[in-house]
């Protein structure tokens, strides 16, 4: 029971990166029909600056100041994320407007293009960042279950992120226009929405999310070029699953997808439990093509 | 009928004279099949040949691709597993000779103490050869229709084909005992009698591949040319106008995607023999997305691009990553941006723009544009 209990909590904080890494698909494939393959890299650029984040701090401030390094390094691993995300649209995407598996195409070259960077700039080897003194243990809740602090600051940094999307997207004018031209492009643009803006703003909000996410990855794993090969297959399932344009199915679809690899991984083996998700989604778009929300804006 | 009357005059150049036309069809293949047969066996040293031989088996790989993508506007970014099970159907028969009586050497390293029930047919050559292209054929078949009919199509559907490959590559290193985890199948003796380190045999698998290369690339054109293959464009088209005039989409795209998997297969089993070995690397998504890279610099919707693409990109990688193997990366990232950026018809469209633009500046008759407009134009379904 205990063990059941630490892979349910397991699945939750895998969830719950998942869902940080699929949001930002969500916004570039919602707004932008764009598939952006080096979506992944972007969670690979937050863990490496949250790796240069921590070297800098070492080098400056010693032993003193170098606990809170954590915090510079998810807003570095936003802002550089962000950056890079608004350049890729600004200079590519941008050209490839309509023809969404040709940006499938272009974007995965990026991809290994910034696969490669990393490997010349870090080298092949993984890299590892050192836990926070106050991050570091657990809340033993039953004797062989425990929550790690560093999941729990996981779960929690999720969080805060989803409410701040939530409220850009409902609170701010900003958020208003994206969902405009998420809902029809043509009349937001005819309204006066400047679209293009909207595209490159929204691009580097999504691609500051992935880095946030590689940046909690960090955390718990060693960082590699190809750390986000790793997710962002996952990630793509849990868009389709989730459906188009609304929050809530990708939260709930990340969720199911963190906590049904968890307990299955538990049942079976891990490469088991791979299998039967991948079945379960394609049984599931049988029952629900347009995934758990369904667009109701016609297209 | 009419509909598909009414395109073939479109598509066949001014209809002058039946034999002319006859020699027009033929002319790619008999051309084609001087250079394979005559031309490199002369030309090339043995290892050369034997690359050639590889990069025919993506040849062909990329001919169905091209049916899938620039026929049928369906990307799909799996096609390593359909290679893969094709490749591992023929490795199981190999490895099978090879063990002799006894059960192959990493089931017995994984304590496993007789043959699995779904390796014992694999025994038979009447069983693993027909196998190499009905496995994935079927299965191709099944999951294509489950996941169309639920109208999973354009970007989903690449993304769900990429998470196929995935998972197979995850569950093939998984399941060691069954499947020679991350080593795969290798250390195979012979085929059908023949010693595999022969280069006579080696020679004799280039020549069986160039000549399935040929009847592949026949079949695929004939696919095209017949009303099946109007109705593929059709759907590239305007998938929905197809399906209010009554087809049946789904089963139409379940079928063209059984066929592209089959020859995948075909290809991973003529690939094995000649690299002697098979594992999940050769399945996964980075080998899956490179054979679509094939077909986007070939040119899509051009069955001759595809196969010219397979070999020109197989043979700059195979020269450009021994001798830059850090650089070569940064030029294939290169290669993907520009194959769509640049060049969205590849190699085959911007040789036919440079002959037209050239026939437009003599002033000369453009009989072939018509053909050219409607099988080369780069399609992108939504």
């Amino acid at each position: 029971m205990d063990v059941f209990l630490q892979q349910l909590f397991n699945g939750f904080s895998l969830g719950s990166i998942l869902l940080l890494v699929a949001l930002g698909l969500a916004f570039s494939f919602g707004l932008m029909n764009v598939i952006n393959m080096a979506h992944g890299e972007m969670i690979m650029v937050g863990a490496y600056s949250a790796y240069v984040a921590e070297n800098w701090f070492e080098d400056l401030m010693g032993s003193s100041g170098f606990e809170y390094y954590f915090f510079f390094a998810l807003a570095m691993a936003f802002v550089v994320a962000a950056v890079l995300g608004m350049a890729l649209e600004r200079t590519l995407i941008r050209r490839l407007y309509g023809r969404p598996l040709d940006t499938l195409l272009a974007t995965w070259g990026v991809s290994l293009v910034l696969q490669q960077g990393a490997r010349s700039i870090f080298g092949a080897p993984n890299v590892q960042v050192t836990t926070p003194p106050w991050l570091q243990g657990g809340i033993a809740v039953t004797g062989d279950f425990s929550m790690p602090y560093v999941r729990l600051f996981i779960i929690g940094l999720v969080a805060v992120c989803m409410a701040g999307v939530y409220v850009y997207l409902t609170r701010t004018s900003a958020g208003r226009r994206t969902r405009a031209v998420m809902q029809n492009r043509e009349v937001a643009g005819a309204l006066g929405v400047v679209t293009p803006r909207v595209d490159v703003l929204t691009f580097g909000l999504a691609s500051g999310l992935a880095g946030i996410a590689g940046c909690a990855l960090a955390l718990i794993g060693p960082i590699g070029p190809s750390l986000g090969t790793y997710y962002i297959v996952d990630a793509f399932l849990v868009v389709i699953l989730g459906g188009i344009g609304q929050l809530i199915g990708t939260v709930v679809a990340a969720l199911s997808v963190g906590w049904l690899n968890a307990i299955l991984e538990y049942q079976t083996t891990a490469s088991l439990a791979k299998v039967i998700v991948f079945a379960l989604v394609i049984a599931f778009l049988q029952w629900r093509p347009a995934g758990i929300i369904a667009r109701r804006a016609a297209r | 009928m009419a509909m598909s009357a009414r395109t073939s005059t479109l598509t066949s150049p001014v209809p002058t004279n039946r034999l002319l036309l006859l020699a027009r069809e033929a002319a790619p293949f008999v051309i084609a099949a001087v250079l394979l047969f005559v031309v490199a066996p002369s030309f090339l040293s043995d290892f050369r040949q034997n690359l050639l031989a590889k990069f025919l088996c993506y040849a062909i790989l990329a001919i169905g691709i091209d049916l899938i993508w620039g026929y049928t506007g369906i990307l799909s970014l799996g096609h390593g597993v359909w290679f893969g099970l094709g490749g591992y159907a023929m490795a199981m028969y190999m490895k099978l000779q090879a063990s002799g009586d006894s059960i192959p050497d990493f089931m017995n390293w994984s304590g496993l103490e007789s043959l699995p029930w779904f390796w014992a047919p694999f025994r038979h050559a009447w069983f693993a050869l027909p196998m190499v292209m009905a496995g994935p054929g079927v299965l191709a078949f099944v999951l294509g229709y489950l996941v169309f009919r639920s109208r999973v199509k354009g970007a989903y559907f690449a993304i769900v084909t990429q998470a196929l490959a995935l998972i197979m590559s995850i569950f093939f290193v998984g399941q060691q005992k069954y499947t020679g985890g991350t080593n795969g199948l290798t250390n195979f003796d012979e085929l059908f009698g023949m010693p595999l380190a022969d280069e006579s045999t080696q020679h004799t698998l280039y020549y069986i591949t160039a000549g399935l290369v040929l009847v592949v690339y026949a079949a695929a054109l004939w696919m095209t040319r017949s009303p099946f293959g109007r109705l593929l464009v059709a759907v590239r088209d305007d998938e929905d106008r197809v399906r209010f005039a009554g087809y049946n989409v789904g089963l139409i795209k379940a079928l063209v995607f059984a066929v592209s998997a089959a020859m995948a297969g075909l290809a991973g089993a003529l690939f094995v023999p000649q690299v002697g070995i098979i594992s999940p690397a050769n399945l996964g998504i980075v080998p899956s997305i490179e054979f679509v890279l094939l077909v986007a610099v070939g040119g899509r919707g051009s069955l001759m691009g595809a196969v010219i693409g397979a070999v020109v990109v197989s043979w700059t990688k195979s020269t450009l990553s021994e001798s830059y193997p850090d650089t070569w990366s940064y030029f294939y990232g290169a290669l993907f941006v520009g194959a769509v950026v640049l060049f969205p018809a590849g190699i085959v469209g911007f040789a036919r723009r440079m002959r037209d633009e050239a026939a437009h500046r003599l002033g000369g008759r453009t009989a072939g544009v018509p053909a050219a407009a409607l099988e080369g134009r780069p399609s992108d379904a939504r």
